[in-house]
């Protein structure tokens, strides 16, 4: 860096931005992406079978029984990566 | 109109949660304030305090008011979701040993250590140059991590609280709840200065994350047009469903329960 010339900082709110996003981006997806992408595919399948088939009790067995196997499925994957 | 049964557990899920986030925020306000100064760490509290309540009062009525109840519903269903399913799994790691465990004495540590003087907050490390400043004067280092402390682990605080109180347009009770919760934790905070390892914390991230899961599959169900047998009673059977399968995750999970080097050889 050539001596004299103050290192450049970036103004205040694209910090805050990047902040923000980090956080949500942490908060959202952090270690785990597999249980955000899970929870999506959860909520489409429910929706499915909830509007469009009008199965209600089949949606009110299947979401626990998807939630389960989304945490489930977490922690396989967790277990594997220790070994 | 609400059930005594709903508004009971929404109560207890927001101040459990909330009670979880204030342990983890008081460790670190209690660390500046130990190494940089009471003042500085304080008004770096009080400052993120206030800008959570503003941001509460800002965002709070237009969620509940101006977003239609369902996509409301399905969209807060679905980050309780996520933030439940996240606590239940970690709980879970925690309890079978696959995670080490959440200690706040060692996070207590590591801040004193890298806010003492010479210490460096960003690196954690800490070297042997005396501090600048004393500990009666304003301290930026002190109040930033304060501030930052606060502030983050406040705004998982009000994403529950809107959350739980926003789906279910109970936003009164669940910042009382959640305000309860700040103020035990602050108070035996301050009776038992920083005894905060003993607070039982995997067991009650266990509890809310069951309560975050319940309370997500419920409301993103509603907002699906879901008819739940039972109505807001169906949570308290979601809570009971998803603790026993936490519990027979624990059970398989175990060290002990997985074969051993030689069982797999001899498979």
């Amino acid at each position: 860096m050539p001596e004299g010339r103050p290192p450049r900082v970036a103004p205040l709110w694209r910090r805050w931005l990047k902040g923000f996003g980090a956080f949500w981006w942490d908060f959202l997806v952090g270690d785990t992406p597999e249980i955000l992408i899970g929870v999506l595919v959860v909520i489409g399948a429910v929706a499915l079978i909830a509007k469009a088939a009008s199965l209600n009790t089949l949606a009110v067995i299947a979401f626990p029984l998807l939630v389960v196997a989304v945490l489930g499925g977490s922690l396989v994957w967790a277990g594997r990566a220790k070994d | 109109m609400h059930t005594t049964t709903s508004s009971v557990t929404l109560a207890v899920a927001v101040f459990l949660a909330s009670g979880v986030e204030s342990v983890e925020a008081l460790t670190i306000i209690v660390a500046a304030g130990v190494s940089r100064g009471w003042r500085s760490a304080l008004e770096g509290m009080a400052a993120a305090l206030v800008v959570l309540t503003l941001l509460v009062g800002a965002l709070g009525p237009a969620l509940v008011y101006l977003v239609p109840i369902n996509v409301l519903r399905v969209v807060v269903g679905g980050l309780l979701l996520v933030f439940g399913l996240q606590w239940l799994r970690k709980a879970v790691l925690r309890a079978v040993g696959l995670k080490a465990k959440h200690d706040e004495d060692a996070i207590f540590k590591r801040h004193v250590e890298a806010l003492s003087p010479g210490g460096d907050e960003q690196t954690g490390q800490s070297d042997s140059r005396p501090g600048k400043r004393g500990r009666a004067t304003r301290d930026a280092a002190g109040f930033a991590v304060a501030f930052k402390g606060t502030f983050l682990e406040g705004l998982e605080v009000v994403i529950i609280v809107l959350g739980l109180g926003g789906g279910d347009h109970q936003l009164g009770l669940a910042s009382a709840s959640a305000a309860a919760a700040i103020v035990v934790v602050g108070g035996i905070g301050l009776a038992v200065a920083r005894q905060l390892a003993n607070v039982p914390e995997n067991a009650m991230k266990t509890v809310v994350g069951l309560m975050l899961v319940s309370f997500g599959t419920f409301w993103t169900g509603e907002g699906l047009d879901v008819r739940w047998p039972g109505s807001d009673l169906a949570i308290l059977v979601l809570v009971a469903a998803y603790a026993v399968v936490t519990w027979a995750l624990m059970r398989l999970m175990r060290p002990s329960a997985l074969p051993t080097d030689q069982e797999r050889a001899h498979a």
